[in-house]
């Protein structure tokens, strides 16, 4: 028989002692230095020789107008992105599906995960040239349909609406694959049946298809909710410019303005905390949910 | 699926066709004119009328960009990077995932210690404390601020010890009777019997230390310091020609922002596009993998 003893488990404690070390200093740390949001923080002086000023950082993010303005763009670009970010993988896996085997299924698989894979760096870069209203090869093209050149990039009316499409440009095909994989898992009898049942192909999607990722469809949909509040950082900040702070800037960004160009630490660690606890209320809850619903658990 | 042969079939196919292949020419064509640009004539591309074929081929964009010191400097940095953080972050990743694949009976304490790194994924503690830790150790504008405080992918994690469980149990005992502790059974057995999660998880650290460029932008003071996404990132979004050399503006004459610009994003990404049609099944694998388990 294996002996059981603390001396013989110490090797696994081991194993985790670096990964916890760094863990704390990076992770945790940073968690207890969220209190700089109830201080005046002067990074000379420190966490423990800055002055406390109580909820002062709070009250007065709350009293800025542009605050309840990033608020509600974070919201309204997240969820539309959640939406979408839902709704178009869905159907494109259901489609990629009636292509059966194919090259044609295979190439397209393949070409639209790619963009995926390229950072919003590269991708801005991208956006920036072909959504130029002067030589930009989308208005180009827009303009054979004699459209006038369109300013998306610096339109406060159509900036959040570019912001969440070509985030779906980016990501569906990530996505695609998540439910393509979980739609050939639906069992090819149930289709058989449904054939001599004398179900048509719109009835053996709407019957058979859908049921069967259902599943994975409500697991997804669930633990999106924990992204409320991301608007995505990374594309935002590549994309937008201070004619479009209106209608683009989100906490994200903000924090990072209030706090590393503007030096205000304690404002932005405030609103940093801020989206953090409801953060985490959101995320809690989704995965709550999912493991009640779907009985997803994370580990 | 079984086959129909109605007209309305017929036209669904067709528009179906029609609709997926658009498509992925969507997702291709922005790329493929940013490159017909990068290797088009200055005159060219500021006139606008270069689509998808370059114009005037011409090479100049890119010897301009690889001729710049700052350019292979921050590659070279991304180099490292890469070796280094991959290297860190899945050995980390092995080392907990082990470990944490047990019962709760063969390791003590752990569900608390799966919490303890759960947690992270659940509560962080925001941009500003954050930045001030790393700063607070030292590590500004060294490599190791880009390596370590990301050190430890949980997700990847998570991932990892799922396959693990998911190995037979007897031959973890069989090891134990031929007398392996936990590190020879780690390394002997469960390592190589894991390949294909390992490399998955992988290239997936690879491609994302390539892609990282915040980090770099904030705990990085010196330019000279800066990965390629860094640096990247502030001269084709940024984008500034202030602190150009009187020679580097002489050449710029002669090529454009544009094209130049053009060639540096390609530049960024050919990395990564020219593994992508070899690599592509590991990372289909891999999203499988994580959608489904975690």
């Amino acid at each position: 028989m294996l002996k059981k003893g603390f001396k013989r488990q110490l090797p696994l404690h081991l194993m985790l002692l670096p990964g916890i070390v760094l863990v704390f200093i990076y992770c945790y740390i940073p968690m207890v230095g969220g209190i700089m949001a109830f201080q005046k923080f002067i990074p000379s002086k420190g966490l423990f020789h800055s002055k406390w000023v109580g909820l002062k950082n709070f009250e007065y993010l709350f009293s800025m107008p542009d605050f309840y303005q990033v608020l509600w763009n974070t919201v309204f670009i997240a969820i539309l992105k959640i939406i979408f970010g839902l709704i178009v993988p869905i159907t494109i896996a259901i489609l990629l599906n009636e292509v059966g085997k194919s090259v044609v299924k295979r190439w397209v698989q393949t070409l639209i995960y790619l963009p995926h894979f390229l950072s919003w760096v590269i991708l801005g870069g991208v956006l920036i040239d072909i959504l130029s209203p002067s030589y930009g090869l989308l208005n180009q093209f827009l303009g054979i349909f004699s459209i006038k050149p369109i300013f998306f990039l610096g339109d406060n009316q159509w900036f959040p609406f570019t912001i969440v499409l070509s985030d779906v440009w980016k990501e569906f095909g990530f996505s695609t694959i998540v439910y393509l994989a979980a739609l050939t898992a639906v069992n090819p009898s149930l289709y058989e049946a449904a054939v001599i049942d004398g179900a048509n192909r719109w009835k053996q999607t709407w019957n058979i298809t859908i049921p069967g990722i259902l599943p994975i469809i409500v697991l997804m949909t669930t633990l999106s909710l924990g992204n409320v509040l991301n608007a995505g950082f990374d594309q935002v900040f590549n994309l937008y410019s201070p004619l479009v702070y209106e209608s683009g800037d989100i906490l994200d960004t903000l924090i990072y303005r209030i706090g590393l160009i503007d030096g205000q630490y304690g404002v932005a660690t405030a609103l940093g905390l801020f989206k953090s606890l409801i953060s985490f209320a959101l995320v809690s809850i989704s995965y709550w949910l999912a493991y009640k619903i779907a009985d997803y658990r994370i580990f | 699926m079984v086959e129909g042969k109605s007209l309305g079939l017929k036209l669904f196919r067709i528009f179906n066709y029609t609709l997926l292949i658009s498509l992925a020419v969507v997702c291709l064509v922005p790329l493929i004119h940013i490159l017909a640009v990068s290797l088009s004539s200055n005159v060219a591309a500021s006139a606008g009328i270069v689509k998808l074929w370059p114009k005037d081929l011409t090479f100049k964009s890119y010897a301009f960009v690889l001729s710049k010191g700052e350019f292979l400097l921050s590659l070279w940095i991304s180099v490292k990077r890469v070796l280094i953080g991959t290297v860190v972050s899945m050995l980390l990743t092995i080392l907990i995932a082990y470990p944490l694949s047990k019962s709760g009976r063969e390791l003590k304490f752990r569900t608390g210690y799966a919490w303890y790194f759960v947690f992270t994924i659940l509560f962080s503690g925001g941009l500003i404390p954050w930045y001030m830790t790393i700063r607070t150790t030292g590590l500004l504008d060294s490599i190791w601020a880009l390596v370590l405080p990301n050190a430890v992918p949980v997700f990847n994690v998570i991932l990892l010890l799922n396959f693990f469980r998911g190995l037979p149990k007897e031959l973890e005992e069989a090891a134990f009777v031929d007398g392996s502790g936990y590190w020879k059974t780690l390394w002997r057995i469960y390592v190589p019997l894991s390949m294909p999660s390992i490399a998955t998880i992988g290239l997936f650290t690879i491609v994302s230390h390539w892609n990282s460029w915040f980090d770099g932008l904030i705990l990085m003071n010196s330019q000279n310091n800066y990965p390629l996404s860094s640096y990247l990132q502030t001269i084709i979004v940024q984008s500034s020609l202030t602190n150009m050399s009187a020679e580097q503006l002489k050449n710029l004459a002669s090529v454009s922002d544009r094209t130049v610009k053009s060639a540096q994003i390609f530049v960024g990404a050919l990395p990564i596009l020219a593994c992508y049609p070899f690599l592509q099944k590991y990372f289909v694998k891999g999203m499988v993998l994580g959608g489904v388990k975690g």
